[in-house]
């Protein structure tokens, strides 16, 4: 049996009020009317009339928006490719440079990957834009997109993939018609992660970026380094609710499908 | 040859954007700064022929190493980066490990809420979360504002723009990425294996030592490379949070770069990084491995 201990309850109730405290702190300040951002002065939508008409962050906003859609979507590609070879696709010549290539994105400090990847751009002549910035994120995202992958490829029954090849499929049906959907759910969640690591990163995306191609988090940054700014808070405010509302849209969405799924196979089983 | 074709398009790319690079920021880490573009010499001239190679090759030195050295900056912004990665480390698995426990022992209905809270802030910008700290840290901020409202204190206490609110940020920041492995690890344990010990006579602290911590290692051993490695390079929250005594190694690259342009410096400080942390990150990526093909 499982209770809930006061200690338990205690420790989850100041752990979350820690993890959101924060959060609520800038969505509230974000319709102070007041210009100094910590000093109430009443309720106000002012600041985001004053965001949606700045050209240069809704730009920024669009730019964004384009890198991750690419990015997110060469990496899951390239990810779930990696992911399925080395699950597999058994042993070849480096398969441990490989793997040790693919995950080491994962825990490698920002500014590393930044400085080297702006140095290769530059030493093949490749002018700095919204391509550099694309194929840089893909580089990082693919492997956030391959352990995802892997973590499903790995818990999924591999007879099934044998059984279809059994039954006169190729090796491109059978992933196709079996294996792919299976493991959807794991590559829907892995070019989510890809697309916001990407709407998120500001260290590799300064290095990688031209005068052209400003992102909003390089946009964010220049903003607040030296202050807080009621602007900010405004955008930060619409990011957090857009955010919030996916999380739960989802969750309840996986919820549904898998009170469905028990309840198919209950009804199978009668 | 369709599996040859698969292996090699994520590998070519590795290969391109991951490896390559690095072989680019170890050539110009021994090469000198100059007032040119690109911003050192020599480079390497391959018109020349063959006597262009050696050219650029007798031009290599480990001077900027050498200054490293020599420069106090340098090796003083290593260890703070260290003191401040390890401390982090052990707060934010103090902070998360109640948090995961907790989640852990919550009724099955509950769990997936809990989950989601979790991921949540993961979800939100990193950026974000970070900056939300300095309108509540601030001289004039939400804390200071309710500890003066309340009555403990009566003069507004200086936390933003020190070491104390980069530690909070780190924590903050970082919290999900070691709640998660933890809670991955204790969500297998066994409670029976708990009941046992009390009926054998342990007492619930000493249950937990003998039980519960030993068989979350491998939560608590993923979740501080998570926290470790990442935060070793930090450039954000130390610029965002910390004052300008706040040493740490990825704001020195960051400066070295954009302000002093020394190309040739920057690539030796990215490198004497990665030295540091290349057994920290081996270490992760064979532990990740292991439990993969534990899973298989």
């Amino acid at each position: 049996m499982r209770r809930l201990s006061w200690f338990n309850a205690t420790s989850l109730t100041l752990g979350f009020a820690f993890l959101y405290l924060p959060m609520v702190v800038l969505v509230v300040y974000s319709f102070n009317a007041n210009k100094l951002v910590t000093v109430w002065a009443g309720f106000s939508t002012r600041w985001y009339g004053e965001l949606f008409r700045n050209e240069a962050f809704l730009d920024a906003a669009w730019v964004t928006l384009r890198v991750a859609l690419v990015s997110s979507t060469l990496a899951t590609i390239l990810g779930t490719a990696a992911a399925y070879v080395l699950v597999r696709g058994g042993r070849f010549f480096g398969r441990t440079l490989f793997s040790g290539m693919l995950y080491a994105p994962l825990v490698m400090p920002d500014v590393i990957l930044g400085l080297s990847l702006l140095l290769l751009f530059i030493s093949i002549g490749l002018d700095r834009g919204m391509i550099t910035i694309i194929l840089a994120h893909t580089t990082f995202s693919m492997a956030y997109v391959a352990v995802v992958v892997t973590s499903r490829l790995v818990a999924f029954d591999h007879s099934l993939e044998e059984a279809a090849r059994d039954l006169g499929c190729n090796r491109w049906d059978a992933f196709r018609l079996v294996t792919l959907p299976i493991i959807a759910p794991a590559v829907i969640s892995g070019w989510l992660l890809g697309f916001t690591l990407s709407l998120d990163d500001l260290v590799i995306a300064s290095f990688t970026s031209g005068p052209s191609s400003t992102t909003l988090p390089i946009k964010i940054f220049s903003a607040v380094r030296l202050g807080v700014s009621p602007e900010i808070n405004a955008l930060s405010a619409i990011l957090i609710g857009i955010v919030t509302v996916g999380v739960i849209t989802t969750s309840l969405m996986s919820k549904r499908a898998i009170a469905k799924r028990i309840r198919d196979e209950n009804r199978a089983e009668t | 040859m369709r599996r040859a074709a698969l292996i090699a398009l994520p590998y070519m790319w590795l290969l391109a954007l991951f490896f390559v690079p690095f072989l680019i920021v170890l050539k110009i880490s021994v090469s000198d700064y100059a007032l040119s573009i690109p911003p050192y010499t020599p480079t390497l001239d391959l018109s020349q022929g063959w006597q262009g190679i050696r050219d650029w090759w007798a031009g290599l030195d480990f001077e900027n190493f050498i200054f490293l050295t020599t420069d106090s900056l340098y090796w003083r912004a290593y260890l703070s980066s260290l003191k401040i990665a390890v401390f982090s480390t052990i707060m934010t698995l103090i902070v998360a490990y109640p948090i995961a426990y907790g989640m852990s022992r919550a009724k099955d209905e509950w769990r997936p809420t809990l989950l989601m809270l979790v991921i949540l802030p993961f979800w939100t910008s990193f950026l974000i979360r970070v900056y939300a700290w300095k309108a509540i840290l601030a001289q004039e901020g939400f804390l200071n504002q309710v500890l003066i409202n309340l009555g403990l204190i009566g003069e507004p206490l200086t936390i933003l723009n020190t070491n104390t609110a980069v530690y909070i940020g780190i924590v903050y920041t970082y919290l999900p990425f070691m709640v998660l492995p933890l809670y991955a690890a204790l969500e297998k344990l066994d409670e029976s294996l708990l009941e046992a010990a009390e009926d054998l006579g342990c007492s619930r602290a000493s249950a937990f030592w003998l039980i519960t911590l030993p068989l979350s290692k491998q939560g608590i051993i993923a979740g501080s490379f998570l926290v470790f490695i990442p935060v070793m390079g930090e450039f954000v929250i130390p610029t965002l949070l910390g004052g300008s005594d706040t040493l740490m190694i990825g704001k020195v690259l960051w400066e070295e770069f954009f302000s002093n342009r020394d190309w040739p410096v920057a690539s030796a400080v990215a490198i004497v990084l990665l030295a540091i942390l290349i057994i920290p990150i081996v270490l992760f990526i064979k532990n990740e491995e292991k439990q993969w093909e534990k899973d298989i």
